[in-house]
């Protein structure tokens, strides 16, 4: 006789209750390949972030201060690319890497770096696009003002990147957020390798699919902590110059 | 030789290839306070962005010290001899002391020696009760101070003020334009002050200059600008509210009449009799009388009799508008309001002396 409806939401609820209890017991003890699955992701996204720092803060603030021909075109695809599917982008960087691809002589397909790579790719438009925005929302008068006060060309890049601290501490969140929770493209160019390229969200999906709720609800808390301690930090930063 | 600080040569700005500003010559004299006025859209705070190395003009040059501005100079130094404060106090995010020492900062002035500048400035502006505080918490008129504190700290060789009360209430204005009057003339730097306000020009120009219609139409002292300006537009922006256009018809050894159609006016100056002229009074110089009174009159004063058609509080003042055949304005006291029981159509005489009406020879058009 199949159960009715009403046991079985009884019995999801019971799972879910043994998988939290179990995963807090991993977490407790410490179980070692939980513990660097979760060092691994942390590690590939704060990289990836850092990366597409580097390459959307100046990039952002270039488009925002400068006119150029076709510079609304370039925009749009800034705008457009910080909604890269990253599924989409796992496709291409692995049709790169393949060992027959443009790339396949890197030897990189299945390893860290690749999902580096992956994870840049997803984070810089975000970073740039949201860089343009928070430099382009300083009046002209401001940037006036400060050449008028005396300002060189890098002390003016200065005090609008310092000036736009706010928003582009968000760029920063955004782009973080955007790379430790995406799974498409991890999946895709890192394999989801147990002890190489395995991350939270990569071995989270798989953990489920095998029924191991308790490892996944386990592995899905410590995605949470990680993306809530590190937006807290940046929230320290953000938040540190306007209280009074 | 000449004593300009800064010069302007034949510039010439062009947005959307339009002409904007064209001015032949322009020079601020060392230690002078050089007002620029004219109305919104003249052109003026575009002349103060091309004198302060701020904007590139389409054409034309600009001296600092008598040497010319190359092309290919070093645009850095120059412009670190100015300073400038705007409309908007523009504050960077962190507190008072942090942005009065901004341009400090910028040059990379010792610490020691700017924080010791920081305060000399903060207590002339008196905000060093506000040093710890932030700039985004403070009221408009204490950030223009900071704004202000931040740009004389610099103690420029050149201070470029643009429009800086604008945006203050009167109260908050009036303050801070008796501090800015009293510390410009202590500290004796140059100042080049853009405003739309007769009165902010005339109480702290040297000199002022109107700048209309993207050209620059007459520089001089307050007194010349105000009380001879040289064209009828000039006239109107300065607040000469009565133009009368008229012929001049005799000449008495420097007295000359002026007949304006409805009466004829006795004005000081040397014009050809036959000359076409716009007869300036300033509605200040204009005393109004009891129109009963008719003995004891000065022969060389002009008396016209009118009749008031309007009364308006403005300040202080009062502004009555007074038929003499020809409709003029007259600002009184409110003393002279109630002596003489003015109100509409009470009958007045409108006095001035020829010295008061200001003659401009008419250009053929």
């Amino acid at each position: 006789m199949p159960a009715s409806p009403n046991q079985e939401a009884v019995a999801n609820v019971d799972l879910m209750w043994e998988g939290i209890r179990k995963a807090i017991w991993l977490l407790f003890t410490a179980d070692r390949e939980v513990i660097g699955i979760s060092l691994l992701s942390l590690r590939v996204s704060l990289t990836a972030t850092a990366i597409s720092l580097l390459i959307g803060i100046p990039l952002g603030t270039t488009i925002a201060l400068t006119r150029f021909p076709a510079r609304r075109i370039v925009i749009s695809l800034i705008n457009a690319g910080m909604g890269l599917p990253p599924v989409v982008v796992g496709l291409f960087i692995s049709i790169l890497l393949f060992r027959s691809g443009p790339l396949g002589f890197l030897d990189l397909l299945y390893t860290p770096t690749a999902i580096v790579i992956a994870q840049v790719v997803i984070a810089a438009p975000i970073v740039t696009g949201l860089t343009l925005a928070a430099v382009q929302q300083i009046p002209a008068k401001f940037r006036l003002q400060m050449l008028a006060l005396g300002a060189s060309r890098l002390q003016m890049l200065w005090l609008l990147l310092r000036q736009a601290r706010m928003p582009m501490l968000a760029a920063v969140m955004a782009g973080f957020g955007g790379v430790i929770s995406e799974i498409g493209a991890s999946m895709m160019v890192g394999g989801n390798i147990r002890g190489q390229t395995r991350v939270l969200t990569t071995a989270t999906v798989m953990e489920t699919g095998k029924g191991n709720f308790d490892i996944a609800i386990a592995l899905s808390i410590l995605l949470l902590a990680i993306t809530f301690g590190v937006n807290y930090l940046l929230t320290l930063i953000q938040q540190r110059a306007r209280t009074p | 030789m000449n004593d300009c600080i800064l010069e302007g040569r034949n510039v010439q700005v062009l947005y959307e290839g339009r002409l904007a500003l064209a001015v032949a010559e322009i020079g601020v004299h060392r230690g002078e306070t050089l007002a620029v006025i004219g109305p919104n859209g003249a052109g003026k705070s575009t002349l103060l962005r091309i004198l302060g190395l701020l904007e590139r003009p389409a054409s034309g040059q600009i001296l600092l010290d008598s040497q010319l501005v190359a092309k290919d100079a070093d645009l850095l130094a120059l412009r670190r001899r100015f300073a400038s404060v705007f409309q908007d106090p523009l504050l960077i995010e962190g507190t008072v002391e942090r942005n009065v020492g901004l341009g400090l900062q910028l040059r990379r002035m010792a610490q020691s020696a700017a924080s010791e500048r920081i305060r000399l400035w903060m207590q002339r502006f008196g905000i060093e009760g506000l040093a710890s505080r932030q700039a985004s918490s403070l009221s408009g008129g204490e950030a223009q101070r900071v704004s202000l504190a931040r740009a004389f700290a610099i103690e420029p060789d050149i201070l470029l003020l643009d429009e800086p009360f604008a945006a203050l209430d009167p109260l908050t204005r009036e303050m801070l334009l008796r501090d800015l009057h009293r510390i410009l003339r202590e500290s004796g730097v140059t100042c080049v002050f853009v405003t739309h306000d007769r009165d902010e020009a005339q109480r702290l120009g040297d000199r002022v200059a109107v700048v209309m219609d993207g050209r620059l139409q007459q520089v001089g002292t307050p007194e010349e600008v105000f009380g001879r300006p040289i064209s009828e537009s000039v006239a109107r922006f300065v607040g000469v509210d009565n133009l009368l256009a008229g012929q001049v018809t005799a000449d008495h050894e420097g007295l000359l009449a002026v007949d304006v159609g409805s009466f004829s006016v006795r004005a000081s100056g040397r014009i050809p009799v036959g000359s076409p002229v716009i007869v300036c009074l300033r509605p200040e110089d204009l005393v109004l009388q009891s129109g009963v009174e008719t003995d004891a009159r000065d022969g060389a004063l002009n008396h016209l009799p009118g009749r008031v058609t309007g009364l308006f509080l403005t300040g202080s003042q009062y502004r009555v508008e007074v038929d003499c055949g020809h409709p003029l304005v007259a600002l009184v006291t409110k003393h002279c309001v109630q002596a003489l029981w003015l109100a509409p159509l009470s009958e007045v005489l409108v006095d001035f002396k020829p010295s008061a009406a200001h003659l401009i020879v008419k250009q053929e058009s």
